[in-house]
């Protein structure tokens, strides 16, 4: 299959090889999640107790805000290059053709900062309880944070200036994630049970999979206008 | 039936509120100000634009005027 | 009959959906409903400041509440009127709906923030404290979000049409979202509940204190009423102006 058609996997296959070949998709989210982080420390305290109490806090909002740096990219590059309009255009239903974009944007931004997670617990001296519930919780976490920010990202495409205005209109919809993500890692490392937190997650993952993708298609179709 | 009587032996004391004057008459302004300024904004913006308009129709009606002149004067 | 009431609706709907005739329509309305909502508000302010009874525990300060629970439930429920109108708009197309939507928001956002304002100085003599984090005033500070990135949203776009159409979307979303986002902060609320604080539930309302709570509840309904179709007036001239029976109005 030539990686330029116009399908789901030609459409994930292009973006993930144009995201390799450049490189900077993968390493900028990346190196943004890192550099906030070592700020912790810096402005707070290097004292591993302190450190160890707002670790799952600051994680997670370090990655919320990586993620949301690249979501202005996530359609503005296609319509840049045409390749928006013939996507629209294209036969296919167009829900599932964002959500291949939607795939395409959590394997470069939201899996990188899942594996990164770990390192970064430790250079804030997480305790050993909390790194399953951070990564599985961020791995799933991030992946509703690109669902989501796919329809405001759709909705802002065509603006000049949208990259403000998107974090404006998509980050009141990301409390619910932050809020169960990180106290799934706070009550893991206080001893108490973490997995119906995690499935709570997991029901918000589902619901947004469900949703998502339509809304964004909506999106997408209106805001191609400008 | 409803038992009404002033609450407070004075208008100082009403004021007053028992110490919580500062909250309550704070409170009360600042959302009569906000309420004010809700009900007034929109008046205001259509007032502005009817006086707008109303300078455009008198300009085109000007050019249309002149317009016929124009047209008279070459035919 | 069932198709002549639907036919009745229909038509209805259809007259309700001209920009002129809401326009003329509603400009009958206004003064009567400015009439009613400024003397149902003077009304409840006296009777409430001065005329119920002092709370037990909270003294005179508690009168803020005459004003504070009928803003926040106007707050919440003008997210739901700007969502209504947006999702009318969408799917039968309907012009007033949009302006409707678009004028709910900037009014939706004043009431969201003087519910949080009138909150925090109501707090400041009952927890000794402007700010708490607590699950009702967190909800809350998230919903004027909601309505900012509306708002934002709405003067982002050049085109008008697309501006409507991508405000009634977002609105859609955070309606939808709103629920969840309100369950996951009272969860964790009840995670960092701090035993020191406790908010004064809902726990019994003296009769005396509820009728003019009723009349202050009342008067805002108005109130609200009034300032929306006063904002969508406004922006069936802003978008209008080009329609004969507009340039009709400054002759």
């Amino acid at each position: 299959m030539h990686p330029t058609n116009n399908s789901h996997t030609g459409i994930l296959q292009r973006d993930l090889l144009v995201a390799i070949r450049q490189g900077s998709d993968f390493l900028n989210p990346l190196l943004f999640f890192v550099m906030t982080t070592t700020l912790v420390p810096l402005a707070v305290s290097p004292s591993p107790s302190q450190l160890a109490v707002i670790a799952p806090g600051m994680i997670w909002i370090t990655a919320l805000l990586a993620t949301l740096l690249a979501l202005d990219g996530i359609f503005k590059d296609d319509l840049a290059d045409g390749s928006l309009l013939q996507i629209i255009l294209s036969p296919k239903s167009l829900w599932s053709l964002v959500l291949a974009k939607v795939i395409a944007h959590w394997l470069k931004t939201g899996l990188p900062i899942t594996l990164m997670a770990p390192l970064l617990g430790m250079m804030l001296s997480l305790p050993g309880e909390g790194y399953i519930p951070l990564v599985t919780g961020l791995a799933v976490g991030t992946a509703c944070f690109s669902l989501i920010g796919a329809v405001g990202a759709a909705l802002t495409v065509a603006l000049q200036r949208g990259g403000v205005l998107l974090s404006l209109v998509v980050m009141p919809l990301y409390f619910p994630v932050l809020i169960f993500g990180a106290s799934s890692v706070q009550r893991a490392v206080q001893g108490l049970e973490y997995l119906p937190v995690l499935a709570m997650l997991g029901a918000f993952f589902t619901f947004t999979l469900l949703t998502g993708p339509f809304a964004a298609a909506a999106a997408l179709r209106v805001g191609i206008n400008g | 039936m409803i038992s009404m009587s002033f609450q407070f032996d004075s208008m100082a004391d009403f004021l007053a509120m028992s110490g919580h004057g500062v909250y309550v008459w704070t409170a009360y302004g600042i959302t009569v100000l906000v309420l004010v300024v809700l009900a007034f904004r929109p008046l205001l913006k259509q007032r502005r634009f009817l006086s707008i308009q109303r300078e455009q129709n008198r300009a085109q009606n000007n050019d249309r005027d002149s317009n016929r002149i124009d047209d008279g004067a070459t035919k | 009959m069932w198709q002549s009431i639907l036919k009745f609706i229909q038509k209805w709907f259809h007259r309700f959906g001209s920009p002129r005739w809401f326009y003329q329509t509603t400009g009958k309305w206004l003064p009567y409903l400015a009439v009613i909502s400024v003397g149902l508000l003077v009304l409840g302010s006296i009777w409430g400041l001065g005329f119920a009874p002092q709370d037990a525990r909270q003294g005179n300060s508690y009168r803020i509440i005459f004003i504070h629970v009928p803003i926040s439930v106007l707050a919440m429920i003008g997210y739901y009127v700007m969502a209504a109108a947006g999702a009318v708009a969408l799917i039968w197309k309907i012009k007033i709906a949009n302006m409707v939507m678009v004028s709910a928001a900037p009014l939706g956002a004043a009431l969201t923030f003087l519910a949080l304002l009138t909150g925090s100085i109501w707090g400041k003599p009952t927890w000794g404290t402007y700010w708490v984090w607590d699950a009702r005033i967190t909800s809350m500070l998230i919903l004027f979000f909601l309505y900012l990135g509306v708002i934002a949203l709405n003067q982002a776009f050049t085109s008008r049409d697309t501006a409507y159409k991508a405000c009634a979307i977002l609105s859609l979303v955070g309606t939808v979202n709103i629920p969840i986002i309100y369950k996951s902060v009272d969860w964790w609320y009840t995670l960092h509940q701090p035993a020191t604080i406790k908010l004064t539930g809902a726990s019994s309302i003296h009769p005396d204190m509820l009728k003019p709570l009723i009349v202050m509840i009342l008067g805002f309904y108005c109130f609200y009423a009034l300032v929306l179709m006063l904002n969508t007036r406004t922006e069936i001239l802003a978008r209008e102006w080009r329609s004969s029976w507009v340039r009709g109005l400054s002759q």
